[in-house]
């Protein structure tokens, strides 16, 4: 087990600066209205840095200049700008420990996280999309023997990415790199909760990236994200967060007429069928392990398997082995890579999650393990730290229905397939679903069954750049991931050329 | 539908600042499943939403409605809530942000 030294210390890999600015046009620029605000680390509660409290005149600047540098990067050549999403890659891999560390730092999560799957992930994310622009191809379509319609793809131009705190770094990276390898610049609003970390990543790559084609403004929503989501130039707007905002932006997209893209969270079900009990081996303990998956960054993820149907036959056994399970699971310090729970990434954060595992006690739920704050101790008693909790219940319960963004997971059982299917199916939003069965028939109905965008099968939070990931119902509009994301930042031009010298015949 | 005194006093200060206000529930992810205030009228309820209350506070002239969408009161409706505050920091584009306090709902079983 290693502990990295925090930012800035002795031996650290990574430090902070003790201000950041916006990083408009290639350049850090101070705040129009001068305001900063601090940020701190949920690790200790300690502030470590401050950043810019930006406004509608830093948003309006850094639309001015992504406009500017528009129509250029947009003419770039696929295979111009898939060197320099490769160039991107490289750099991070090259400086993925401090990256990693940076990110510990900002969100709470443990770096033995951020070092195999967030920053890994972004990496590959960059390369993917530099390897998809250059593979994609338009139409060509044959109407009649002189009659040709062609179909290109191009850059919308100027889009606006509001991105959430629970993976700063990997979300920004799934907005940002198909819409730079699609030819669009770039107007990105990080979270205020997590505002940091994203400069670090900047301060790294900020070279390799023409002036203007990436900007980012921080501040708070309503002071920052409002003008962004409003703003009459911008071409398009992604968000990741909550339903109401999510509707707003909708509005807001609605005054300029511009398409939005929307992952608005889920209730996730996690389907354990009787088979997968039939023998203690290795997919026996794959199984265990995905279930608890819930526990995974804290439980801060939109696909959070924070529902787990077990069949009744199996019940009683499977649930003890899972508790046990749980229970080993190490809290601590988030930079030893030995910790696999770190902090929540914010106090109301905190605080909404004890507000569920009340309610869930008082809807009757029963605790199997867990259901409290815990104080680390040391430094860390100022942070935000949850045990990993289970509560076994109903699925009308709120616990049940509501995307709570802790390490709480509700349990219940079934008795058959159709029960599975209808308590999976009962719930607001449809993002992820996990389905665990030895049987292909039952793998297959049920993940064609359960209305949700990604089932993963025998498998859960795998995220590879090559999966479409997205919501059914309320859980959003679009998709991320996949060669299909590029759809989400490009324009159809249709050329429809006729090669004939004759007249129609109409005049 | 309730609220604490401190969630007044800040109903107060925010009122003074933008002017009559409104509350819509929100689900979801990230800052979901909190209370978010907006200027009233900023946020367009519509056919697929429930009025819940309107919030009488002292030194506020006119009630602060409460919206929630249809399909989640339908999983809330057993509940009574109360609009708290907490020390916080984000909240989509709710207006008590830069306060450094965020709004959060508590709940207890109707009886």
């Amino acid at each position: 087990m290693t502990r990295y030294a925090v930012p800035g210390e002795p031996g650290s890999v990574v430090s902070y600066r003790p201000r950041y600015d916006h990083f408009i046009g290639g350049e850090y620029v101070p705040p129009a209205g001068g305001g900063y605000f601090e940020n701190p680390s949920p690790v200790t509660g300690q502030v470590f840095t401050e950043i810019a409290r930006g406004t509608a005149a830093d948003v309006d600047r850094a639309v001015t200049a992504a406009e500017g540098a528009a129509a250029a990067w947009g003419r770039t050549s696929p295979a111009e700008r898939a060197r320099v999403l490769n160039a991107v890659a490289d750099r991070i891999e090259r400086n993925l420990e401090a990256v990693a560390v940076a990110e510990t730092w900002d969100n709470g999560k443990p770096v033995r996280e951020t070092l195999a799957a967030d920053i890994p992930l972004a990496v590959d994310h960059f390369r993917y999309f530099a390897g998809a622009i250059r593979a994609q191809e338009g139409g060509i379509s044959e109407l009649d023997a002189d009659t040709v319609a062609y179909h290109f793809h191009e850059p919308l131009g100027v889009v606006g990415q509001i991105i959430p705190w629970n993976f700063p770094i990997l979300m920004a990276t799934w907005k940002l790199a198909p819409a730079l390898a699609a030819g669009n610049t770039v107007v990105l609003k990080p979270a205020e909760q997590t505002p940091a970390s994203i400069h670090v990543l900047i301060d790294l790559i900020a070279d390799l990236l023409p002036p203007g084609v990436l900007n980012v403004v921080n501040g708070f929503g309503v002071e920052a994200g409002k003008p962004l989501a409003q703003h009459p130039r911008i071409r398009k707007v992604a968000f990741t967060g909550e339903t109401t905002t999510g509707r707003l932006i909708m509005q807001y997209a609605s005054e300029n007429i511009v398409p939005v893209t929307l992952e608005l969270g889920g209730k996730s079900p996690n389907v354990f069928f009787a088979d997968v009990a039939d023998a203690r081996d290795a997919f026996y303990d794959k199984a265990q392990e995905g279930f608890a998956m819930f526990a995974l960054n804290q439980g801060e993820v939109c696909t959070c398997p924070s529902r787990a149907l077990i069949q009744s036959s199996i019940y009683p056994d499977f649930m003890a082995d899972a508790v046990a399970r749980v229970e080993k699971i190490e809290q601590g310090h988030p930079l030893d890579t030995g910790t696999m729970i770190g902090a929540q990434a914010s106090n109301d954060q905190l605080e909404k999650i004890l507000s569920y595992i009340d309610i869930g006690r008082q809807e009757g739920a029963t605790v199997l393990t867990g259901g409290e704050r815990v104080d680390p101790g040391g430094e860390l008693s100022g942070g935000y730290y949850v045990s990993p909790t289970i509560f076994e219940g109903h699925n009308k319960m709120r616990i049940f229905q509501e995307e709570i963004f802790g390490p709480v997971l509700a349990v219940t059982r079934f008795d058959d397939y159709a029960d599975a299917i209808k308590i999976a199916n009962d719930t607001l939003y449809g993002l992820g679903a996990g389905v665990w069965t030895r049987d292909g028939n039952t793998a297959y109905r049920a993940g064609r069954e359960i209305q949700a965008g990604r089932v993963w099968t025998n498998c859960y939070h795998v995220y590879p750049a090559h999966a479409a990931f997205g919501g059914y119902k309320q859980s959003g509009i679009g998709r991320e991931n996949h060669k299909m994301m590029l759809d989400h930042y490009q324009q159809t031009k249709n050329l429809l050329v006729s090669y004939s010298p004759n007249a129609q015949g109409f005049f | 539908m309730g609220f604490t005194e401190g969630a007044a006093e800040l109903l107060r200060r925010l009122t003074a600042q933008y002017g009559p206000l409104m509350f819509h529930q929100s689900g979801g992810c990230c800052d979901g499943s909190s209370p978010m205030c907006y200027p009233a009228g900023e946020f367009r309820t519509g056919n697929s939403d429930v009025h819940l209350a309107d919030l009488t506070v002292d030194g506020i002239d006119r009630p602060i409605p409460v919206w929630m969408s249809t399909a989640q009161f339908e999983y809330w409706k057993h509940t009574h809530l109360t609009i708290d505050v907490v020390p916080g920091r984000g909240s989509g584009f709710s207006l008590e942000a830069p306060e450094g306090v965020r709004f959060l709902i508590r709940s207890r079983l109707l009886t």
